[in-house]
C-alpha cells in the first residue's frame, strides 16, 4: 500500500464541547430535586414524642437542610430507638396507675437479679490467676478411687519410682484403685487435671454417674491440700473447672429428664418438674450429703447448687447460707477463702439477687481473718519456706473476687459499713488491698486520703505496700478524687513508691500511678515522675526486664499529652525513650508515638520526631519484611505529610532535604518526599497567583532540582517514570522550561530500561500495560511542551517515538503499533490553530510556530510515517492467528482517522473505508460497537460541513458474522 | 428367644404407706411371642435378723429367735398360662398394703444385723425347655406419721478434759474447751440434725471434727439379747485448726434406707446415736455421745 498523505481535521474544541453538553433545564420552584435544600414542613413530634428531651427541637420546622447523618440518628435509627425505648420504659411504667406499681416492682426485681455487663466475669480472672501463680516445685496428685481405707505404699519401697508410676497408670481409674502421682511439674499437673476433666466427661457419657461423682470428689479433695502453697490459686482454678463441668452435666441431665414431652422453659417452676426428675435430683443431694470429708462435700454441693431449682422454690435461698456457714469448718484460712470465692461465684451465677449470703460470706471472712496470722499458718510457711508477703498475695484473687461480688451494685451504706469493719481488724493490709481493688473506683477515689493514711499504718512485714499503692492507683486512674486532695495524694503515694527497692516492684507500681499523674497534672509533675522512673530503672540496666511496663508508661503519657511541643519540651521524655534499647521494643514505642502524632497533629518539635522516625527507619535492614517496611514507611509518610512550616517554604524544602538524607532506605518515603516538594512548588505558584517573582522562580527551580536529583535514586522504574513526568508537569506549570525539558528527556531516556515484566504484589506480570498507560499520559503532556529552540521540530515527540521503535517489545504484541496509533491524535491536536489546553504563561507550539506551514508539514510527514508503520504491521498480521488482532487494530486506526483525520480527503477517506472492511473481514469485531460507530457517523453527518460523513456511511457495510 | 421381664412402680420414689395401694405394671418385652405357664406376682415384707459373729458363740440358744419375721405376704396370678404376644406388653397390677391382725408394717431399714425389706417379685413360669423368668424389685415403706407434736429440746454440751470418761491418763490430756448445742435429739427423720459447735480454746491444734452416726441394733428375746453399735456414716464438719470461738455449724442429713424411726419390738430394737468426734493434732480422739430418737411426722 502506498503512503497516505495525512490531513488533520480542523477542530473547533469549544463548539464540539457545546454540542456534547446536555441541554440545561432550569428547575422550577417546588419541583422535586434530590440536591435541592429540603424544607421540612411536617412536625416530627409523632416519632419524637417517646424520647422526651430530643423531641423538643425537632418539632419546629426548619428550612435548613438537616444533616443527613444527624437526622438519621434522630429517632429513625433503629438502634438508638431501642436504646431510647428501654431507657424510658421504667419511668413510663411508673406513670401508669395501679398495675404500674406492680410492673415497676417486677422490673426492679429483674434488674436486681440479672448480672449486668459491668460485672467482670470469672472467666476474665481465670487466665490471669493461672499465669500469675506458678511454681517450679514438684507437685503430687493423690487419688483414691473407691474406698480410702488402703494406705498409699510407703515412698521408701524397693520398687523404683518410675516403675511404680507406670504400674499405677495401668491401674488407671478403675473402681477401688488408687493412684498417687508424685514429682509432677506444674505443666504435668495441669495436664493431669485436664485428663481428669476428660475422664469425667467420658464417664458421664458412658452413663457411669457414680464414677463421675467419684472423680469429682477426689479432685475437690485436692483442694484441701496446701502443699506447694504458691500454686494453690492456680490449682483452685483448675479444679473448679472440673466442678463446673459436673454442675453443668448434672443440671442438664435432670433438665432433660423433665422435658420428655416439651422443652422446659428457662424460667420453670418446681411444679413443672416431674417425679422422676425430682427423685434423681434428690438422689444426687443425698449422695453428696453423705460425702465424708468436709471440703469435697462443700464444693460438690456448691457445684450443683443450681439443681435446687428442681426441688423447691426456696432451695437455693436456704442452701447458700448453710454452705456459707459450713465454710467456717475449714481450718486453713487460704482454703477457706477460696471456698468462699467459689461459693460467691456460684451464687452470683445462679442467684445474683441473694445478696445476703454474699455479705454473710464476707463478714464470716472477717470473723476468721485472724486465722491468717495464726500459729498453724506460720508453721506451715516456715516449713514450705514461703515468705509472709508472698503468702498474703495468694489471698488476693479470692478476696478480690468475693468483694467484687459483694460490692456489685451494693448501696453506698453497705460499702461504708464493710470498710469500717475492715478498718477495725488488725493487719488489714490484705483486706484493704482487696477493698481498693474490688469496690467501685468512685468510692475509693472519694476516700483516697483515708486510704493513704490506712496504708501508711499497715505493718511493714505484711502485705507488700507497693501492691497496696498499685491498687489505689488503679482506682484513681478510673475515678477522680476531690480536686484539692490530688496533689497531696500524689506526693504521699510517690513518697512511698520511690522507696520501693526492687525495680520490678517499683515499675509495676509506678506504671499505674503515671496515669493518675498524667490525668490531673501538668508536664512538670509528669516530668518529675519520668525522671524518677529513669533514676530507678537505669542502675544495672533494670529497664531490660521491664519493657512492657515502660511501654505502658509511654502509652499513658501519650494518651494524655497530645500536644507534642509540650511533650518534647519535657526534659526527661527523650532520655526516657533512650531506655528502650532493644531494637524491636524501640521501634514499637516509636510507632506508638507516631500513631498518636498522626492522630493529633499540632505544631511540634520537629527534631524530636525526626529522631523518632529515624529510629524506625534505622531498624530497616536486609532482613526486614516487606510488610514491616511498608507499615514503617506509612507512618513516616504520615509524619512527613503533617510537617508544615506555613508560609516558610524554604524551611520546608530544607526539611525535605534533611528527610531525604535520613530516610534514604525507604523508597515510599522518597516518593512521598518528591510529591511533597512538587506540592510545595505548586503551592508557591498558587500563592504567587501564577506569576513568580525572581525569588520564587529561583525557589521553584530549586524544588525541581531536588526532584531531579532524588528521582534517580529510586529503584522502581515506573515510580521514576511517573515522577519524572509529574515533576516535568510541575516544572512546566511553574514556567521552568529547561527543567521541564530535562525531566521529560530523562523520562524518555530511561524508557529503554523498562523491563519486559515487573513484579506486582509478588507476582511477575508483563509491564506492557503499564508502559502503554505511561506513554499515553506522556503524549498528552507533550501537547503543551514547547519545542527546544536548539533542537529540531517536535524533538521530544520524535525522541519518544524513536525510543518506542527501538524498545524490545514482546514478540507478537501490538503495543508498539498502538503507541503509534495513539500518537496520531496528539499530532492532529498539535496541528490545530488553538490547542485543546495550554498552561498559563507558557507558550506552547501553537504560539511559537503560529500555524507555520512548515511545522504543519513536519507533523503531517510524521503522521504519514506512523500510518505507514501501522499499515505495514497490519499486513504482517494477515496469517491465521493474527486476524483477530488485525481486525481490532484496524478498527482502532479507523476510529482514530474518523476522529482526527480530515476525511474530506479522498485518499484518507478511502483508507478508512478499507480499514473498516479489513476490520470486518473476519467477523471478529464487536457488532455492537460497529453499529454504534455507524450511528455516530450518521449523526455527525448531519452537522454542517460534515456531509462527507453521510456519503461514507453508504460505503460502510455491516458484515454479519459468517 | 429372649424375653425381658420388668416391674415398674407407679411412684418414682417407690415409697408407700400402710393402707395404700401398691400399683404398677409388669412389662414384658420380647421380639416374638412368649409361651408361658402363668405369670404371678409376690409381695413380701420381711425382717431379717442376724447375729454378729461375736454373739454367735455366746448365745447359741438364740438360733430360734433369729429366724425371719414375716410382716406381709401376698400372691396373685397376673396372667393365666398362655401366650404373650411379641413386642412390649404392659400388664397393670395393684396390691393393697393391708396387714392381717395386729401386725404393723415397719419402715424399710437396711442395717447390719436388722434388715427390714419389702420386695415385689414377678415370676413367669415356662415349659420345661425354657428357663423360668423372674424379676424382683424393692419398694420402700414409710410408717405412718407418729401422733403427738414433737417439741424440740435443744441439748447444750461442753467438752473439757474433766468431762471425759474412760480416760487412762488424765494428766497427759491437753487442755481444751469445746462448747456446743444440738437443736434437738428427737429428730424428724426427713430433717437434718442441726446445731453448732464452738471451739473456745484448745492447747493442741484440732485436726478434724466429725459427726458419727451410729446405729444400735438389738436382737433377742426372753433368753437374752445381743446389742451391737455400728457406724452408718461419718460426716466431717471441720477440717484443720478451725478458728476459735467462731460457731461451726453441725449439720447432718439422715441417709435414706439406712435410718428409720427408732423402733422397738419384742424381738429386736433399732436405735440411733450420734457421736461428736474431735480429733486433735496429736491424734487424741475425743468423743461425746448423744442418743437420738428418730421419728416421722
Amino acid at each position: 500500500m502506498a503512503t497516505v498523505q495525512w490531513y488533520s481535521r480542523v477542530r473547533n474544541y469549544e463548539a464540539e464541547l457545546q454540542v456534547c453538553r446536555l441541554e440545561s433545564v432550569p428547575v422550577e420552584f417546588g419541583d422535586y430535586h434530590p440536591l435541592k435544600p429540603i424544607t421540612v414542613t411536617e412536625s416530627k413530634s409523632r416519632r419524637g414524642g417517646r424520647k422526651g428531651s430530643t423531641s423538643s427541637s425537632s418539632s419546629s420546622s426548619s428550612s435548613a437542610a438537616p444533616d443527613p447523618l444527624s437526622s438519621m440518628l434522630d429517632g429513625t435509627d433503629p438502634l438508638s430507638l431501642f436504646a431510647a425505648a428501654s431507657a424510658s420504659e421504667a419511668p413510663a411504667l411508673s406513670h401508669a396507675a395501679g398495675s404500674g406499681e406492680l410492673g415497676r416492682k417486677r422490673k426492679e426485681k429483674e434488674e436486681e437479679g440479672a448480672v449486668g455487663l459491668d460485672f467482670e466475669p470469672w472467666s476474665a480472672k481465670r487466665g490471669e490467676i493461672l499465669a500469675r501463680f506458678t511454681t517450679t516445685e514438684k507437685l503430687s496428685i493423690n487419688l483414691f478411687m473407691g474406698s480410702d481405707k488402703g494406705k498409699a505404699p510407703s515412698p521408701g519401697s524397693a520398687v523404683s519410682e518410675k516403675v511404680r508410676t507406670r504400674l499405677e497408670e495401668l491401674d488407671d481409674l478403675e473402681e477401688g484403685s488408687q493412684r498417687e502421682m508424685l514429682n509432677l511439674s506444674q505443666q504435668d499437673y495441669v495436664n493431669r487435671i485436664e485428663e481428669l476433666n476428660q475422664s469425667l466427661k467420658e464417664a458421664w457419657a458412658s452413663d457411669q454417674k457414680v464414677k463421675a461423682l467419684k472423680i469429682v470428689i477426689q479432685c475437690s479433695k485436692l483442694l484441701s491440700d496446701t502443699a506447694v502453697i504458691q500454686f494453690y490459686p492456680s490449682k483452685f482454678v483448675l479444679i473448679t473447672d472440673i466442678l463446673d463441668t459436673l454442675g453443668r452435666l448434672v443440671y442438664e441431665r435432670i433438665w432433660s429428664m423433665c422435658s420428655d414431652s416439651r422443652l422446659l422453659p428457662d424460667s420453670f417452676s418446681v411444679d413443672d418438674v416431674n417425679d422422676t426428675a425430682k427423685e434423681t435430683c434428690l438422689n444426687w443431694f443425698f449422695k453428696i450429703a453423705s460425702i465424708r470429708e468436709l471440703i469435697p462435700r462443700l464444693y460438690v454441693e456448691a457445684a450443683i447448687l443450681k439443681c435446687n431449682r428442681f426441688l423447691s422454690k426456696t432451695g437455693i435461698q436456704e442452701t447458700l447460707p448453710r454452705l456459707t456457714a459450713m465454710i467456717r469448718g475449714i481450718g486453713d484460712p487460704l482454703v477457706g477463702v477460696y471456698a468462699r470465692a467459689y461459693l460467691c461465684r456460684v451464687g452470683m451465677e445462679v442467684a445474683p439477687q441473694l445478696k445476703d449470703s454474699l455479705n454473710k460470706n464476707f463478714f464470716d471472712l472477717l470473723g476468721s481473718f485472724r486465722q491468717i496470722h495464726g500459729d498453724s499458718v506460720q508453721n506451715q510457711l516456715v516449713l514450705q519456706r514461703v515468705e509472709v508477703p508472698v503468702y498474703l498475695t495468694l489471698y488476693s484473687p479470692a478476696i478480690n473476687w468475693t468483694l467484687q461480688c459483694v460490692s456489685y451494685r451494693a448501696p453506698e451504706a453497705l460499702l461504708t459499713e464493710m470498710m469500717e469493719r475492715c478498718k477495725q481488724i488488725g493487719n488489714n493490709a490484705l483486706l484493704l488491698n482487696s477493698v481498693m481493688w474490688a469496690f467501685r473506683a468512685e468510692f475509693v477515689a472519694t476516700r483516697a486520703t483515708d486510704f493513704i493514711s490506712m496504708i501508711k499504718d499497715c505493718d511493714e512485714a505484711g502485705f507488700p505496700k507497693h501492691l497496696l499503692f498499685g491498687s489505689l492507683g488503679r482506682s484513681l486512674a478510673c475515678a477522680d478524687p476531690p480536686e484539692s486532695e490530688r496533689l497531696p495524694i500524689l506526693n504521699e503515694a510517690w513518697r512511698v513508691i520511690t522507696k520501693v527497692r526492687s525495680p520490678q516492684d517499683y515499675i509495676s507500681c509506678a506504671e499505674i500511678w503515671v496515669e493518675f499523674t498524667c490525668r490531673h497534672f501538668t508536664k512538670r509533675e509528669v516530668n518529675t515522675v519520668l525522671s524518677d522512673i529513669i533514676k530507678h530503672m537505669t542502675p544495672d540496666r533494670a529497664f531490660e526486664d521491664a519493657y512492657p511496663q515502660l511501654q505502658s508508661v509511654i502509652r499513658k503519657v501519650l494518651t494524655y499529652f497530645h500536644d507534642f511541643s509540650m511533650l518534647f519540651s519535657m526534659e526527661r521524655f527523650l532520655p526516657f525513650l533512650d531506655m528502650f534499647q532493644k531494637d524491636s521494643v524501640r521501634v514499637e514505642v516509636c510507632r506508638s508515638i507516631m500513631e498518636v502524632f498522626i492522630k493529633y497533629a499540632r505544631p511540634f518539635i520537629l527534631n524530636a520526631l525526626l529522631h523518632v522516625c529515624k529510629t524506625m527507619h534505622d531498624s530497616v535492614n536486609a532482613l526486614t519484611l516487606d510488610d514491616e517496611k511498608r507499615s514503617l514507611a506509612l507512618l513516616i509518610n504520615g509524619f512527613i505529610r503533617m510537617v508544615s512550616f506555613g508560609r516558610d517554604f524554604e524551611q520546608q524544602l530544607s526539611f525535605c532535604v534533611e528527610a531525604r538524607a535520613t530516610f534514604c532506605n525507604l523508597e515510599p518515603v522518597m516518593v512521598q518526599l518528591i510529591h511533597t516538594v512538587n506540592q510545595l512548588a505548586m503551592e508557591t505558584r498558587r500563592v504567587m497567583r501564577g506569576s513568580h517573582s525572581r525569588k520564587t522562580a529561583a525557589f521553584v527551580r530549586a524544588c525541581a532540582a531536588y526532584s531531579f536529583i532524588t528521582i534517580p535514586s529510586l529503584s522502581s522504574i515506573f515510580s521514576r517514570l511517573n515522577l519524572y513526568l509529574l515533576s516535568g508537569q510541575v516544572a512546566l506549570a511553574n514556567q521552568c522550561l529547561s527543567q521541564a525539558d530535562a525531566f521529560l528527556k530523562a523520562a524518555v531516556s530511561i524508557l529503554a530500561e523498562v523491563p519486559r515484566s515487573i513484579s506486582v504484589e509478588g507476582k511477575l506480570r508483563s509491564s506492557e500495560g503499564f508502559l502503554l498507560d505511561f506513554v499515553n499520559n506522556f503524549l498528552s503532556t507533550l501537547l503543551v511542551v514547547p519545542d527546544h529552540p536548539e533542537q529540531g521540530v517536535l524533538y521530544l515527540v520524535r525522541g519518544l517515538l524513536n525510543m518506542v521503535q527501538d524498545y524490545t517489545w514482546e514478540e507478537s504484541s501490538d503495543a508498539k503499533v498502538r503507541v503509534y496509533v495513539s500518537a496520531l491524535p496528539l499530532l492532529s491536536a498539535m496541528s490545530q490553530e488553538t490547542y485543546l489546553y495550554s498552561i498559563a504563561k507558557v507558550d506552547s507550539n501553537e504560539t511559537l510556530y503560529g500555524g507555520d506551514p512548515k511545522f504543519l508539514a513536519e507533523i503531517n510527514k510524521l503522521c504519514e510515517t506512523l500510518i505507514g508503520q501501522v499499515l505495514d504491521h497490519l499486513k504482517t498480521l494477515g496469517t491465521n492467528e493474527g486476524v483477530r488482532r488485525q481486525g481490532s487494530l484496524a478498527f482502532s486506526l479507523f476510529g482514530c482517522l474518523l476522529a482526527h483525520g480530515d476525511l474530506r480527503n479522498n485518499r484518507l477517506n478511502q483508507l478508512s473505508v478499507n480499514l473498516w472492511n479489513l476490520s470486518h473481514k473476519h467477523g471478529y469485531c464487536d457488532t455492537r460497537t460497529s453499529v454504534r460507530t455507524l450511528e455516530y457517523i450518521k449523526h455527525q453527518g448531519q452537522q454542517p460541513n460534515m456531509s462527507h460523513f453521510s456519503d461514507m456511511v453508504q460505503r460502510l457495510s455491516l458484515q454479519s458474522r459468517a | 428367644m429372649s424375653a425381658n421381664l420388668d416391674i415398674r412402680l407407679k411412684r418414682a420414689n417407690k415409697v408407700y404407706h400402710e393402707g395404700e395401694v401398691l400399683a404398677g405394671v409388669v412389662v414384658i418385652i420380647s421380639k416374638e411371642a412368649v409361651q408361658h405357664q402363668g405369670i404371678s406376682l409376690t409381695m413380701e415384707g420381711i425382717v431379717n435378723l442376724q447375729l454378729s459373729s461375736k454373739s454367735v458363740g455366746v448365745f447359741e440358744a438364740f438360733y430360734n429367735s433369729v429366724k425371719p419375721i414375716q410382716l406381709i405376704t401376698s400372691n396373685i396370678e397376673v396372667v393365666k398360662p398362655g401366650k404373650v404376644p411379641g413386642g412390649k406388653t404392659e400388664i397393670p397390677f395393684e396390691f393393697p398394703l393391708n396387714v392381717k391382725g395386729n401386725k404393723v408394717l415397719y419402715e424399710t431399714y437396711h442395717g447390719v444385723f436388722v434388715n427390714i425389706q419389702y420386695t415385689l417379685r414377678c415370676d413367669m413360669k415356662r415349659s420345661l425347655l425354657a428357663k423360668d423368668l423372674s424379676k424382683s424389685c424393692e419398694f420402700m415403706v414409710h410408717c405412718q406419721p407418729q401422733k403427738g407434736k414433737l417439741i424440740p429440746s435443744p441439748v447444750d454440751f461442753t467438752i473439757t478434759p474433766e468431762t471425759l470418761q474412760n480416760v487412762k491418763e488424765r494428766g497427759s490430756l491437753p487442755k481444751f474447751m469445746i462448747r456446743g448445742r444440738l437443736n434437738a435429739t428427737s429428730c424428724v427423720i426427713t430433717q437434718p440434725l442441726t446445731g453448732e459447735l464452738v471451739v473456745e480454746s484448745s492447747e493442741v491444734p484440732i485436726k478434724s471434727i466429725e459427726l458419727q452416726l451410729v446405729r444400735v441394733e438389738t436382737c433377742g428375746c426372753a433368753e437374752g439379747y445381743a446389742r451391737d453399735a455400728t457406724e452408718i456414716q461419718n460426716i466431717q464438719i471441720a477440717e484443720g485448726d478451725v478458728c476459735h470461738s467462731l460457731p461451726i455449724p453441725i449439720y447432718m442429713v439422715f441417709p435414706r434406707l439406712f435410718t428409720c424411726p427408732t423402733l422397738e419390738t419384742t424381738n429386736f430394737k433399732v436405735e440411733f446415736e450420734v457421736n461428736v468426734v474431735i480429733v486433735l493434732h496429736d491424734d487424741h480422739l475425743i468423743t461425746e455421745n448423744f442418743p437420738l430418737k428418730l421419728c416421722r411426722v
